[in-house]
């Protein structure tokens, strides 16, 4: 049980990538390298959830800590390609209401 | 009431390295028992969810702990106790000394126990909380039809 994190950035936006399980296990090691990006101003960061095949509260509460420290840094979250399943999750604790969350990559809107 | 057809207990060390062993167990029975993809999956996050706070809360840091987890198997539906007293139990007495149900304190669960207790409440079908000498949570998910005839997340929560 692992997760695995991709970035890449150009000179609009920072792309992450995320593949595997997210829990209390993983969770710490996402947090460790996703907070950081979200220090500098008015960052855009992209996050696809593509390979997410698990994610539970943990996961969620790095990505609401991500969105929170950007939104004070007047940046952007996106979170992109979300299953079913995360989808699920986001919708039945009032994050979609919130957060930019989509199930396509080129589609980041509301 | 139907007795338990079949009990299935075991005991990781309250580090989280294990939740992820639990959810391939509890994977693996309720897929025994029949249940569709999507009830696995939202069983997973539940019990997932349930270990995380054992295995987050329940003993100081660097102090070594253990985690129950008991899971009831019937014909009809998978009760799952997760227990972080350290103590093996037993399933039928403990179950009983959780009490009626009532549908009272989910606003103040939700602020004890976070997103990963108002999961648990939304994902299950039956959910109850024990604080004594430890916490006991208590989770019900039915088979198939039987779960329409009950009251989703049902809780409650009593301070011994």
């Amino acid at each position: 049980m692992k997760v695995n994190i991709e970035k890449h950035e150009d000179d609009k936006e920072i792309y992450v990538s995320v593949s595997g399980e997210i829990d209390a296990y993983t969770a710490p090691k996402l947090r460790e390298e996703l907070l950081p990006l979200t220090e500098g101003k008015n960052n855009v960061i992209t996050v696809n959830l593509k390979d997410v095949s698990y994610l539970d509260s943990t996961g969620l509460g790095v990505f609401v800590g991500m969105f929170k420290q950007l939104n004070k840094n007047d940046g952007e979250l996106k979170l992109v390609e979300l299953s079913d399943r995360l989808k699920r999750l986001f919708n039945i604790t009032g994050l979609s209401h919130i957060m930019s969350i989509s199930d396509n990559a080129e589609d980041v809107g509301r | 009431m139907k007795q338990v057809m079949d009990y299935v207990e075991m005991k990781i060390p309250a580090k989280p390295e294990y939740v992820g062993v639990i959810r391939l167990t509890i994977s693996g029975i309720a897929s025994r028992m029949g249940y569709t993809y999507e009830e696995i999956e939202d069983i997973k996050i539940a019990v997932s969810e349930a270990c995380t706070n054992a295995v987050q809360h329940a003993y100081p840091e660097n102090v070594a702990g253990e985690v129950i987890i008991g899971f009831g198997i019937y014909e009809d539906k998978l009760e799952t106790m997760v227990a972080d007293s350290g103590q093996s139990f037993n399933f039928l007495q403990t179950k009983e000394e959780l009490g009626p149900y009532t549908e009272s304190s989910t606003v103040d669960q939700l602020t004890e126990g976070g997103l990963g207790l108002y999961l648990i409440e939304t994902l299950m079908d039956e959910v109850r909380v024990l604080n004594r000498s430890g916490v006991t949570v208590f989770m019900v998910k039915y088979l198939g039809e039987e779960r329409e005839n009950h009251d989703k997340a049902t809780s409650d929560r009593e301070t011994n």
